[in-house]
């Protein structure tokens, strides 16, 4: 692909030598392996989640706290649709849980798309430009939001059991890997393989990219980027929607704050990645599950800080991130 | 004498000095005017507050950036009491040595956490504060040995300060001279001097220059001033102060646990505080502390009360229910941060210079 000719190919390595190092660490090779795959699966969720985010960032500079919103929309969305589709999730036949799993991501996106459009038109919109008011203002949206949530679906936690027959392992060897973690990573893949032909090989894309870069260049040229920065704020929040999905499906339960604590995941992976990379969220947030499975693995206690020390020796050593970007 | 006590900082609008005059009286007779345990609690609330929301003003509003870490700091504060009156025993030796290990506590942490964030962006300084301040409220949890956990700890104070400590027989004016008394007046004397010194901070050449960086980071760079050692400066100096309210609040409730003193609720009340009374003013904590405490003491139980009348209606009562009071502050922090940027003291300031200009036109 292209945006892979001319790239600088050292923050790739990071994945690859992050998983070499735990090795020796762990020991046994059959549980680094489910570990690895578990890290990757749960950066894989997380990369959908934060590439809304980077892009929003990047491309209008609005730093939206309330992004975290959206996940717990979607997640709680999901127990709602999963719920009510009972006799598909319980049968053990593969399809007919996917047809239960699929309208469930597709109502969690919409819900949490439209409700994107709205945050964007009444939180966002009217302090463009204001760093200081849009951090205040979009925190200010996700209390709403989560109270609101709370009001709704109540405000104690509430089970999101996998369906069926995506529950249990595959043996990979002496390696358990669990069914659930490979779907993770096959749609964060997907995702990522459409970002990526939808930034590279379209009109659109190439619109978005360019702003990114330089945000005034483009409106020279005559282009509406506000109505771009709408619709990618619109697509960056149905992601957080599906990505709520997902990491629900993954901690089979959900609880109201569940927002406020991805938030915190989140935006180490975008500081890691530097804002507004899309490749850089994808290291970063790889970085980040592996990190949180081989840590909470070896020294649970210390789970909590290591995703923090690991931003911080990023920042030693590039302090914008992975891959700063131009023009900030 | 009184202009140097104020640095200068007069309230330059007669309606601001008389609140301002009304509060600190009001305080400082607190316990004669307002009888009761409920009414004493809430004034040594508004004492800590002052100092916690001042502090956190001189980052807000004369800095202008945004630390999500305020209410770390104000739990290191809390902590550092708690737990070393716990492991030390209840003595003032104890107490001063939990006070100084809190404070060089939060000076290290606050001061890594300025330089690795402060250095490229100060957007990052918001996102890193808010994930430093998610661990440390899980750690403060989990490591139950040290912290009391979830149950937080209950400790003892030295004697003097307890409330089964009478000075005399005899009630002066209604009210039993205790330990208690002692305590209030302990924490009025540290609000009162934390404010003041505060006030001397952002009126001096380095608050000038906070402010500079605050209206322009450029312009305050090509003068010459390094923006990334005066915004850590002010960083840290507001970790100092938080972490001062902590103490005054563990000494206040013998009590310290991560709810009543790392809640990111906390955190949003100081928030809205700082906005409601005035960004960029320290006299705006004074007022905001106030009318916020108040509301929050009181407009509860009106809340109750509107929940329990419309219980017919599910959707509405469920709304209205106290439970749900985030909601409503949530709600009233938009509204302010939108139509009412300046606060209590920024309005009535610019009201006082509207009718000065009125006048000197007419003359």
């Amino acid at each position: 692909m292209k945006l892979f000719q001319d790239i600088d190919t050292r923050p790739l390595l990071l994945v690859p030598v992050l998983a070499l190092l735990a090795w020796p660490l762990i020991g046994s090779g059959s549980t680094w392996l489910t570990l690895t795959v578990a890290g990757l699966a749960m950066g894989m969720i997380i990369f959908i989640m934060a590439s809304g985010l980077t892009l929003v960032f990047g491309l209008m500079d609005v730093l939206n706290f309330g992004h975290g919103l959206f996940i717990a929309l979607g997640a709680f969305v999901a127990t709602s649709v999963l719920g009510a589709m009972g006799d598909w999730t319980g049968s053990g036949e593969w399809w007919r849980n996917m047809v239960a799993v699929l309208p469930a991501m597709l109502i969690a996106m919409a819900v949490a798309a439209a409700v994107g459009l709205a945050f964007e038109r009444f939180i966002v919109r009217p302090v463009y430009g204001q760093h200081l008011k849009q951090i205040l203002i979009t925190m200010g949206g996700m209390i709403i939001g989560e109270e609101l949530i709370k009001v709704i679906w109540g405000p104690l936690q509430i089970a999101l059991p996998l369906p069926e027959a995506m529950r249990g392992s595959v043996l990979w060897g002496d390696a358990a890997i669990e069914k659930y973690r490979l779907l993770a990573v096959a749609v964060g893949l997907a995702v990522f393989a459409v970002q990526m032909w939808v930034l590279g090989r379209t009109k659109i894309g190439l619109l978005i990219r360019a702003g990114v870069q330089d945000r005034e260049m483009v409106e020279s040229l005559g282009y509406r980027i506000r109505r771009l920065f709408v619709g990618v704020f619109v697509a960056g929040s149905a992601l957080a929607g599906l990505g709520g999905v997902m990491w629900g499906l993954y901690q089979q339960n959900v609880v109201p704050q569940m927002g406020a604590q991805v938030n915190v995941l989140i935006f180490i992976v975008i500081i890691i990645g530097g804002l507004g990379s899309t490749g850089g969220a994808l290291i970063g947030a790889l970085l980040v599950g592996l990190m949180a499975n081989y840590t909470g693995f070896l020294a649970p206690k210390l789970a909590l800080f290591s995703n923090i020390a690991l931003m911080a020796g990023i920042l030693l050593w590039r302090p914008q991130g992975v891959y700063p970007v131009a023009n900030r | 004498m009184f202009n140097r006590l104020i640095s200068n900082d007069q309230p330059r609008s007669r309606l601001l000095a008389a609140l301002l005059i009304v509060v600190l009286l009001g305080l400082a007779f607190a316990p004669f005017l307002f009888p009761g345990v409920k009414a004493l609690s809430v004034a040594a609330k508004v004492l800590i507050f002052v100092v916690l929301v001042a502090g956190f003003d001189l980052l807000l509003g004369y800095t202008g950036i945004v630390s999500f870490a305020h209410t770390m700091f104000f739990g290191i504060g809390a902590y550092g009491i708690a737990i070393s009156s716990n492991t030390w025993g209840p003595t003032w030796g104890s107490l001063a040595a939990g006070f100084a290990l809190s404070l060089a506590l939060t000076l290290v942490l606050s001061l890594a956490i300025g330089l690795f964030s402060l250095r490229v962006r100060a957007i990052f300084f918001a996102m890193i504060t808010l994930a430093v301040a998610a661990a440390f409220q899980t750690l403060a949890s989990q490591l139950s040995d040290f912290t009391g956990g979830e149950d937080g700890l209950s400790f003892k104070l030295p004697e003097l300060l307890l409330p089964s400590t009478e000075f005399s027989e005899e009630p002066f004016l209604g009210v039993s001279l205790d330990g208690r008394l002692l305590c209030y007046y302990l924490l009025f004397v540290l609000a009162v001097g934390m404010l003041l010194s505060l006030l001397r901070i952002v009126n001096s050449p380095f608050g000038r220059v906070l402010q500079a960086i605050r209206e322009n980071e450029f312009r305050a760079e090509a003068i010459g001033y390094r923006v990334v050692v005066y915004r850590t400066m002010s960083s840290v100096l507001s970790a100092l102060y938080a972490c001062v309210a902590g103490a005054m609040l563990a000494l206040w409730l013998r009590y310290n646990g991560p709810d009543t003193s790392l809640s990111f609720e906390i955190m949003m009340d100081v928030l809205l505080i700082v906005v409601i009374g005035g960004m960029g003013t320290i006299y705006g904590a004074a007022i905001g502390s106030v009318l916020f405490l108040l509301a929050q003491s009181y407009l509860q139980d009106l809340l109750r009360l509107a929940s329990e009348a419309t219980a017919a209606v599910p959707m509405l009562s469920a709304l209205l229910s106290p439970d749900r009071w985030l909601l409503w502050l949530g709600l009233l922090f938009v509204l302010s941060v939108y139509y009412f940027p300046t606060g209590v003291v920024g309005r009535l300031r610019s009201r006082a210079a509207l009718n000065a200009l009125a006048s000197s036109k007419q003359a």
